[in-house]
């Protein structure tokens, strides 16, 4: 047997102390194989050692949850025996050293944490960051994130409805690519991971085992460095193709009853996918790796366990079903092979050229895993107002800030993503949300994913909060009503006291506002250590939202419908200019305090929205986010092609008017009869509601006074983006 | 009109079709399994939309291989309709019941949107019910949809009226703007865009579905 040295230990990324703890579980020293197996399973991204005493705290049940974390993905009921499944999930660190396979098998990754649980998925989302534009590798890596997310999800045939982008220096060596994807299922064909019972078949079905991605989840947990490129060979390639069959063929194999039980093999492949159905169903696992299909020669044990070949799935049959298990993955030309029992032991038993490459108890993988409470200590506080210039001309701003990097139309990016496939998106990218019927129905998801990191780091409370409430704006916005979250918090080294701190900070954030918004988290994925050369991100914890619309033809847009409705804001306007967009795009700061949350302000107005969507009486609808009211009402025209011609109700200075970044604000527009019904219940219910004018024309026209065309304006939102990509623009940015 | 939608691995546009045909039809369409030998008795045979094995290799070239291919060939060469939708008429282009083959994008990037067609001619079974020189948009998505012919072929299928719907803003780089094209017997339709993707008003308009019509009003 290897000789285990301090040296091996510490490039499995085991500390001491938790090296000592190995040694106790075992009452030996490990094997070669289960110290490989210790260091994946009690890795960061497996275990969640740093966060999980804090995650404990965010509320996860409502009456329409179904299953809430800890399985593949997160259930809620959207009545008539209809269930819908989804989870978002990172891949970070492969996709800034490999960005197209990265990006691609992210997507392929939480499409199987999807559909293993007995869902077709319908939509994909995703939230990504880069590096500032004037950075050598933004470009590259947008370029190939872009193609391998549309790359593998085209594939598929599921379309990818939208998702949000920003840049920031703060990801210059470290981007972010969180992928969500959302499916359907009946509520009585849903398929969880618990291996119950001794003396069933193991079965593994999918693609071959190579040796790619060995040690894919303890790359994900450490920082980066300048030598990290030389990671390529851990990070795995992508087959769509293979993952398509592997789709349609578990579907038919769900369709019978012949499963037990059934789990994607993701991070750590073979190792986690077989302890963690072991302890959830409270059995034990034997695998023969001779049995297991392999792409390479001469495969160790070693290398077998650790794999992350992608589009591979383990299944627990029903005992004697194997043949009619058999018979639908060769129909659909997939490997399918019987390579281990269930136990009555509650060990991991790995066998390999007949000598057991390691034994050990399952809960050592799992309860006994390390669990930190790390110190954190607070930032002060950021707090003041920002000077800026009360001059400058509205317009000349506003041409600005719709055209920068963060702000302008990401129209380059979603037409390489096939978002009309499967028939029933019936709103595409560039609204609030995207709108998926649920096939045959009158029923529809809406589908968001949110959160403002440049807000996060003064504030990682009410960025936090922000994030939640956004995502529940978006939804609301269209008419949806908001159910459930997934969160993929993404932050730097939990190991430096002030991170921790962004973290738990974060973390009791998005509790607070999921409560007061009755909007549970039903899964999610953190990725931390997101740090290179000592350097964190902007604390990033992007918030995945889905509501429920009863009815997909009261579905109300961002665009403008009619000529001369009257345009309301709903919402208390206070000019909140810190951390804004246009401090930063105008001013060139990145100051101030982020904007508060007021979360029964944001129940108040949003229930408010949602009643006269629900009731037929507003289609034209849109949340006031980045770049505030301005920037709103110039993207409803923009999308419509009316114009508006719009005043400043009463607040001290145009700009915090017209660019403040105050929260739980909606425009909505109605015409002038309907429109002044609207505003007397609002102003009865107590909700600050205000007429800022009229939609018409062809431009932009402010306090009667200044104007702009909107196709001028739709030319500046729309040319950045191919502009940046083809190199003819590197704008100096943040 | 009955109907049957072929099923590649990796199609995926099968379903839509599917849907799009029942909702048009009132009838059950077939779904065929590429593996299968024999056509059910039908009017229609549609090649999906999809990654039939992945694009790998060629695009359509590895399903231009599938055994089901046999039986279309016959029920083209029978007169039987045929449309291939996308990657269907990949498949078509590499099995020779449409002239040309289709390249990868001149952009080089998979491009999904919705674009305006012009319907070049009327006198077919599948655009008998759009009027010449309509105006339609059906939604794009593919990358490579870079329609190429030499210029004989392409003279030949102008001059025979075998240029069905024409890009008014070519999206791929295809030879003439083209986007669809009829074989020499007009019973076989290769399409990039998409027209079951256009048959109900909350999902991007409704131009699709004369298309449909046109099928059912000549082929029940």
């Amino acid at each position: 047997m290897t000789k285990i040295t301090p040296e091996m230990v510490r490039e499995h990324g085991i500390s001491d102390s938790e090296y000592a703890i190995v040694l106790k579980l075992l009452g030996r020293e490990p094997s070669f194989v289960e110290l490989g197996i210790f260091s994946v399973m009690w890795s960061e991204h497996c275990s969640y050692k740093s966060t999980r005493v804090h995650l404990k705290k965010l509320p996860t049940k409502a009456p329409w949850v179904i299953q809430g974390p800890g399985e593949n993905a997160g259930v809620i009921d959207i009545g008539d025996g209809d269930a819908c499944i989804f989870k978002m999930e990172s891949h970070n660190h492969p996709s800034f050293i490999e960005p197209y396979q990265g990006a691609a098998t992210g997507v392929g990754g939480i499409m199987r944490d999807v559909f293993t649980m007995g869902a077709r998925p319908i939509a994909m989302m995703n939230a990504l960051r880069f590096g500032e534009p004037s950075h050598p590798k933004t470009r590259h890596l947008v370029s190939g994130v872009v193609s391998g997310i549309g790359g593998y999800g085209n594939c598929m045939g599921v379309p990818t409805v939208g998702g949000e982008i920003n840049f920031h220096k703060s990801y210059n060596g470290n981007i972010l690519v969180n992928a969500m994807c959302v499916g359907l299922a009946r509520q009585d064909k849903i398929f969880l991971s618990a291996a119950k019972g001794a003396g069933n078949p193991v079965v593994y079905v999918g693609s071959k085992t190579g040796r790619d991605g060995i040690h894919g989840a303890t790359m994900a947990s450490a920082e980066f460095d300048d030598a990290s490129e030389e990671k390529r060979p851990t990070v795995q390639v992508g087959d769509p193709f293979t993952e398509k069959l592997l789709l349609e063929a578990c579907l038919e194999l769900m369709a019978t009853d012949a499963i037990i039980a059934i789990q994607d093999m993701g991070a750590a492949g073979l190792t986690s996918s077989s302890a963690e159905m072991g302890d959830k169903g409270g059995s034990g696992i034997e695998l023969d790796l001779d049995k297991v299909p392999q792409r390479e020669a001469n495969m160790t044990a070693y290398e077998m366990m650790l794999s992350e070949s992608q589009e591979r799935m383990l299944a627990v049959l029903k005992p004697g079903r194997e043949e009619q298990a058999r018979k639908i993955f060769e129909k659909w030309e997939l490997d399918f092979a019987v390579i281990g029992v269930t136990t009555d032991t509650n060990r991991l038993v790995i066998k390999h050229k007949g000598k057991v490459e390691a034994d050990m108890p399952i809960t050592a993988l799992s309860d006994a895993a390390p669990i930190y409470e790390r110190p954190f200590t607070k930032r002060a506080p950021v707090t003041g107002v920002p000077a800026f210039d009360t001059k400058k001309p509205v317009l000349a701003s506003l041409e600005k800030i719709i055209a920068a990097p963060d702000m302008a139309s990401r129209r380059w990016v979603w037409e390489q993503y096939d978002n009309s496939v499967m028939n029933d998106t019936t709103q595409h990218p560039g609204g609030d949300a995207a709108v998926v019927r649920v096939h045959g129905t009158k029923k529809a998801l809406a589908i968001t994913t949110d959160v403002t990191p440049r807000y996060c780091r003064p504030d990682p409370f009410e960025g936090g909060k922000q994030a939640v409430a956004e995502a529940w704006r978006n939804l609301t916005a269209v008419g949806a009503t908001p159910l459930a979250v997934t969160d993929n918090l993404n932050y730097g080294n939990p190991q430096k006291p002030e991170i921790m701190w962004e973290i738990v900070a974060g973390i009791d954030g998005i509790g607070a506002a999921c409560r007061a918004l009755d909007f549970p988290v039903i899964g999610g994925n953190c990725s931390l250590y997101n740090e290179t050369n000592g350097e964190g991100i902007l604390p990033t914890p992007a918030i995945g939202g889905v509501g429920l619309l009863k009815d997909v033809t009261k579905m109300a847009t961002v665009a403008f419908k009619r000529q001369n409705d009257v345009v309301i804001l709903i919402g208390e306007t206070k000019g909140h200019l810190g951390q804004s967009i246009y401090l930063r795009e105008i001013e060139g700061k990145e100051e101030g305090a982020s904007p508060p949350v007021d979360l029964a302000m944001e129940k108040k107005n949003g229930d408010f929205v949602r009643g006269l969507i629900e009731a037929g009486r507003v289609d034209t609808v849109h949340d006031l986010s980045d770049g505030g009211l301005l920037v709103a009402i110039a993207e409803m025209a923009m999308a419509s092609g009316i114009g508006a011609s719009v005043g400043q109700a009463e607040i001290a200075g145009a700009v915090p008017f017209w660019f403040g970044e105050d929260q739980a604000r909606y425009l909505i527009t109605a015409p002038f009869a309907e429109a002044e019904k609207i505003v007397a219940e609002a102003r009865a219910a107590a909700i600050i509601v205000a007429e800022l004018g009229k939609t018409g024309g062809e431009t932009l026209m402010i306090d009667d006074k200044a104007s702009i065309k909107i196709a001028k304006l739709r030319s500046l939102h729309e040319a950045w983006f191919p502009r940046f990509m083809a190199g003819e623009e590197i704008p100096v940015t943040n | 009109m009955k109907s049957a939608v072929i099923v590649f691995p990796a199609s995926n546009c099968d379903r839509d079709a599917a849907t799009a045909l029942e909702q048009m039809t009132g009838q059950k369409t077939h779904m065929v399994w590429h593996q299968d030998s024999e056509l059910p008795d039908v009017d229609l045979v549609v090649l999906p939309g999809g990654f039939s094995y992945g694009d790998y290799l060629r695009c359509g070239a590895m399903a231009n291989q599938s055994k089901i291919m046999g039986a279309i060939k016959k029920h083209a060469d029978k007169g039987g309709a045929v449309l291939g939708i996308c990657n269907g008429f990949q498949v078509l282009a590499e099995a020779g019941l449409v002239p040309g083959v289709l390249m990868r994008n001149a952009g080089l990037k998979f491009v999904c949107k919705p674009v305006a067609l012009t319907v070049e001619e009327t006198q077919s079974t599948f655009t008998r019910k759009y009027s010449a020189g309509q105006t339609v948009t059906f939604p794009v998505a593919h990358g490579e949809g870079n329609y190429y012919a030499d210029k004989d072929t392409l003279d030949r299928l102008e001059g025979e009226g075998r240029v069905m719907f024409r890009y008014q803003n070519n999206p791929n780089g295809s030879a003439r703007n083209i986007a669809g094209i009829l074989n020499e017997k007009r019973n076989v339709l290769g399409l990039m865009p998409h027209p079951e993707r256009v048959v109900d008003p909350l999902n991007g308009g409704t131009d699709g579905r004369a298309l449909f019509q046109s099928l059912i009003e000549t082929l029940s």
